[in-house]
């Protein structure tokens, strides 16, 4: 055997070296070079565990809580953990669901999530459902209870301003605004929510925690040194008076329209009611998409917040600022009067004034509380075709600047989004729309705030603030403080004074002392509280909608401006009810009963009749159903169409017309 | 010739010792970074696996001392001996085994458990050394070179009945020794054949198979024409291979997968190839539940990649290993503890773990060619050629390169038998090693 002695052990040799070599190049390949592994690794070992802060808290100017975190239980399942000998009657009895039910969420959790992952069998259960469920709770294997936090508002007002939170939607996730949030995150989707999402959110935990093939934790990754914990959000504190909120959303029940009041000495936001209002505590938790959609489908537009984005001509409430702009302008004196009989013919044409005694608009004072338009109109004429100007497109413009400076046509950067900018043109604007040839006469009507001029209630209430501060103003807001400091970056913006305008104090003097005459001798007498300096003004404004294609005339707008004492104002507040008449008839007693309630705290008993007419009457029409007014999106009146079709109110186009004549013989508005 | 100027243990080969032990302790802190847990009061936990293993490393070196203290002579002596009594227990095993996982390998003697297909690889080498070397042995006829292999494969037989075909293939392993002995490479060549023509044909579909196999026979007689047409015994001779390959692919193989492997070892070699098991070869399991894609095996060396492809250059440290110490790869300290080498110590570990084991085997090649009796260098390359299947079948199984078939990694694994059988190998070598001078028949 002498002839392999030499040869034979070299190869087995060669042989054991060469396996190791290719065993070594494979382990090379996949320990250095390929990532994969190591990538794969982290994914299955090391399990992020996020920890979600508590979100912050929200209090109103007192420290009552309006907005809070609530625990509650969301039952989990992991379907292949469910053993044989389930007891599925108990299980099904503490929840109350019938085993169909039962059967139909399991596929439902397995089909989604595969049976070895957790999935969500039920979603805040009743505190009774928790009870039963937790006395027999060692039987259900497969089942957990996982704490969860919902937002919680206790008083059940405040849903347009306060917003609500939602899950971040893919569409979001794509943007770079949102990078910091992750599928499943929820955020403020509108309201203070989402104004103030980052103070509020607070900061995630993030912990790092190795598991084993079964997922279960076995203990932090490196000691948890890549760990950060959880901060919590940051709370807010308000300047809204949640009690008067309270009481203004009853006061404007079954009415659409909105209330507007701010502090005038720092812009705070006392209250802002959108009327009808929705509980925000819809909006929380596992109904929330069942009852998105029911409000979204409302004719009556709860979602919408009208005291910020809903526009209105201001009527007669413009006509201070009109005074204001006039006096400051030197075309008036205080003491110019108009010999107004019930009409304003210079212009070729009749507009018409609701007084007709002689001297009804003898001054100014007068004119204001007697709320003439011939004197307005006047006054509008006046100034923008004052001699200094040259032009009346340069007076136009002189006065458009004083409108502007009074917060009208742009929006006033609330702390709230999507707010809307009213309307105010400029000479441009008019050219545009005229050709260039117009004159004063063409756009009379701003002088008493009808035309091209239109304001959302919140400009209102903020342009009665600058009356009420003689000429200054602070940017409207809610938030007074952030976690108990007021001096943030956030609110910088707020805390900065406006000066609007150089009009004199004595000016304001005079118009303000014509807004006192309004509620103590004037059109807005209904408004007056004893021993309280009210100064205000009415308004009932001509309105149009869109009511199948055709543009009709709608019962006036009732509105009201207001700001009390006269003397270190302490509330300025607007007033809107849409289509209910003339401004002292609602919107009057409505504003005195919230500046009684917010400055006295409490109801004059001889008020208490005006008070409960309020809270009893129904002033929504039943136009609001069918109108596809120009607020109104297409896709909505598209369902409103169906649904009314739906309901057989709505059978074909004619019918619609027929209806509508019917309800206007009716007599409904 | 006896050399009784030193003492026995200076002449025992204490490199060879050395990398034994090292390899053992690296083995038993291998099982223990596996269970270590932080929450460990201690790390003397009878309970743990590494504690186990250290009282087989006891039990190991024990016995080891009593081979050290008995005659050279007697193994040779007691070969044929042994090598009946391995069958026998191998025979017994059929009948009274236990089940462990699926295979019927297992000998229970009150609490005491072991493999004797395990221990009988140390007979097996006694027998083929005493065979091989004996005088009478021509292995240059085909009767004793059959002889040699069926001496080799019997107990491989009887190891595949108890349902454990990992171990069995392990006593291919001879082949090896048989080769240095003078076995022709042919043999060899042909065996090698077989396997490609095998995976060949799983990967094909038989028609294709037998196209290519045609082709392949017509390119050969179209270029060796000349010798076709004239020579008799070669045209005899390709037609010949030709039809063997043919029934191999086309009834051998499916035969063998449809009625001799278990659905789990087709479900494995399948995966290896990265193949998904054709329906033809699908078996129900016990449970009723036929075996399907995403297979337990294919879970297993995943995971045992991860481990240790997550292990990067360097590792990730010692008691560091995320993927170990949490059991995300089965079996880890048995059949894939390679996996926690390779997650704790990177490459560069790696690297050093196989350059000892080649280290060892190439030192028991040294020690076998320096013998002056045939037994003890026949023997020396048994033990060399069953720790080299095991390195390289057990390591390639754990990163994908082989089939998972469930075979330990020499002196780390976790498992008492495996621990005691590859010590007795070691120790007996060593203990003939020291008698390299004497003549041992």
């Amino acid at each position: 055997m002498s002839y392999v002695a030499s040869s034979r052990p070299f190869v087995v040799r060669i042989i054991f070296i060469a396996t190791a070599i290719l065993i070594l190049l494979r382990l090379f390949y996949i320990q250095v070079i390929e990532d994969k592994y190591k990538l794969l690794a982290n994914d299955i070992a090391i399990y992020r565990k996020i920890v979600f802060p508590p979100r912050g808290v929200i209090y109103d100017r007192k420290g009552h809580v309006m907005l809070y975190n609530q625990l509650v239980y969301d039952l989990v399942v992991t379907p292949n953990d469910i053993k044989k000998e389930f007891d599925t009657t108990t299980f099904c009895n503490a929840l109350r669901i019938s085993k169909d039910q039962f059967c139909t969420i399991l596929k439902k959790i397995r089909i989604k999530n595969g049976p070895m992952r957790q999935g969500i069998f039920f979603e805040q259960l009743t505190p009774a459902q928790t009870a039963r469920y937790q006395e027999n709770m060692y039987q259900f294997n497969g089942f957990e209870l996982v704490e969860r936090s919902i937002r919680t508002y206790p008083d059940s007002v405040g849903g347009a301003l306060l917003g609500y939170i939602g899950e971040v939607s893919p569409a979001m996730l794509k943007k770079d605004r949102y990078s910091s949030y992750h599928q499943g995150d929820y955020l403020g989707m509108t309201g203070l929510e989402q104004f103030y999402e980052e103070e509020l959110r607070g900061q995630r935990g993030v912990y790092f925690i190795e598991r084993d093939k079964f997922n279960r934790p076995t203990g932090p990754y490196k000691n948890g040194e890549l760990d950060t914990p959880a901060v919590g959000g940051k709370s807010l504190q308000l300047y809204l008076d949640a009690a008067l909120q309270k009481y203004g959303e009853q006061l404007m029940a079954n009415k659409l329209g909105s209330v507007v009041a701010i502090d005038p000495s720092t812009g705070g936001i006392l209250a802002m009611i959108s009327s009808p209002t929705y509980d925000p505590n819809l909006l929380r938790g596992s109904n929330r998409a069942r009852n998105f959609a029911k409000l979204q489908s409302d004719a009556t537009l709860p979602m919408f917040n009208r005291a910020i984005k809903a526009t209105y001509n201001p009527g007669s409430t413009m006509k201070p600022l009109t005074a204001l702009v006039a006096l400051d302008m030197g075309v008036v004196t205080p003491s110019f009067g108009y010999p107004c009989s019930g009409g304003y013919y210079a212009c070729g044409r009749k507009i018409g004034c609701t007084h007709e005694g002689a001297g009804h608009a003898a001054n100014l004072r007068l004119a204001l509380a007697n709320s003439c338009n011939a004197y307005f109109c006047h006054l509008y004429r006046l100034s923008v075709d004052a001699r200094k100007w040259g032009d009346v497109k340069v007076g136009l413009h002189k006065w458009y600047e004083y409108m502007s400076s009074f917060g009208l046509g742009h929006a006033t950067g609330i702390d709230i989004p999507y707010e809307g900018s009213g309307t105010l043109f400029d000479t441009k604007d008019y050219n545009d729309m005229y050709n260039g040839s117009w004159n004063s006469c063409t756009n009379v009507f701003l002088g008493m705030g009808q035309g091209e001029v239109a304001l959302t209630p919140l400009q209102l209430a903020n342009a009665m603030c600058i009356v009420a501060n003689h000429g200054f103003y602070y940017t409207p807001h809610f938030v007074k403080a952030i976690g108990n400091i007021q001096r943030v970056d956030k609110l910088k913006p707020y805390l900065e004074k406006h000066q609007v305008t150089h009009i004199s104090d004595s000016t304001f003097s005079t118009v303000v002392y014509g807004m006192m005459d309004v509620v103590d001798k004037g059109t807005g007498m209904i408004a007056r509280i004893p021993g309280l300096e009210i100064c205000a003004k009415t308004g009932t404004v001509e309105n149009k909608a869109v009511v199948n294609g055709v543009a009709m005339k709608m019962k006036n707008h009732s509105m009201f401006v207001a700001f009390a004492p006269r003397v270190n104002p302490k509330i300025a507040i607007a007033v809107i009810v849409e289509n209910s008449g003339f401004g002292a008839t609602w919107a009057g007693p409505i504003a005195s009963l919230m500046i009684e309630q917010y400055l006295k705290d409490t109801i004059a008993s001889n008020r208490k009749g005006i008070e409960a007419n309020m809270f009893n009457a129904k002033l929504i029409s039943s136009y609001t159903y069918l109108i596809d007014s120009a607020r109104r999106k297409k896709d909505r009146a598209i369902w409103d169409k169906k649904q009314a079709l739906k309901n057989g109110l709505l059978k074909e186009r004619s019918t619609f017309k027929t209806l509508l004549e019917t309800s206007k013989k009716t007599g409904l508005h | 010739m006896q050399n009784t100027n030193n003492s026995l243990f200076q002449r025992i080969d204490t490199k060879l010792l050395f990398v034994y032990l090292l390899l053992v302790l690296i083995g038993m802190s291998a099982v223990f970074s596996v269970e270590y847990r932080t929450t460990d009061v201690s790390i003397f936990l009878m309970k743990k696996s590494h504690m186990k293993q250290a009282i087989w490393l006891g039990v190991s070196l024990f016995v080891g001392m009593l081979i050290l203290f008995t005659e050279s002579k007697f193994f040779a002596s007691f070969a044929y001996l042994g090598y009946a009594l391995g069958l026998t227990l191998l025979v017994l095993t059929i009948f009274i085994g236990k089940d462990v996982k699926g295979s019927h390998s297992w000998l229970e003697i009150g609490s005491f458990a072991f493999q004797p297909g395990e221990v009988c690889k140390i007979f097996t080498a006694l027998a083929l050394a005493k065979f091989l070397s004996s005088p009478e042995t021509n292995f240059n006829t085909w009767k004793y070179r059959m002889i040699g292999i069926g001496l080799a494969l019997f107990p491989a037989i009887l190891i595949i009945l108890q349902k454990e075909t990992g171990l069995a293939l392990v006593y291919f392993s001879f082949f090896l020794v048989m080769y240095r002995e003078g076995l022709p490479i042919s043999i060899l060549a042909i065996g090698l054949s077989l396997i490609v023509l095998t995976i060949t044909t799983l990967l094909l579909s038989s028609l294709a198979m037998f196209i290519v196999l045609t082709l392949l026979a017509a390119l050969v007689a179209y270029l060796s024409w000349r010798d076709i047409k004239r020579n008799v015994t070669a045209r005899g001779l390709l037609i010949g291979i030709w039809a063997v390959c043919i029934l191999f692919s086309q009834f051998i193989v499916p035969i063998t997968f449809k009625k001799v492997l278990q659905g789990y070892q087709i479900d494995r070699i399948y995966s290896m190839l990265g193949q998904e098991v054709p329906d033809k070869y699908r078996k129900d399991t016990e449970d009723g539940h036929s075996s399907k894609k995403g297979n337990a095996s294919d879970y297993n060396v995943t995971q045992s990649k991860i481990a240790i492809g997550s292990g990067g250059f360097w590792g990730k440290g010692f008691l560091n290993g995320t993927q170990t110490k949490n059991d995300f790869v089965p079996e880890q300290h048995t059949d894939f503890i390679f996996c926690a080498i390779g997650e704790q110590f990177g490459f560069v570990g790696s690297l050093g773990l196989i350059g000892l084991y080649i280290y060892l085997m190439l030192r028991i090649i040294v020690i076998g060619e320096r013998q002056r009796s045939a037994f003890s260098r026949i023997y020396a390359y048994g033990v060399a050629a069953i720790l080299f299947f095991h390195f390289a079948i057990n390591i390639s199984m754990t990163i994908g390169l082989a089939p998972v078939i469930g075979i330990t990694l020499p002196f780390l694994s976790y498992g008492g038998s495996s621990l005691l059988s590859f010590s007795v190998l070691i120790f007996i070598l060593l203990r003939l090693d020291a008698d390299r001078q004497v003549l041992i028949r």
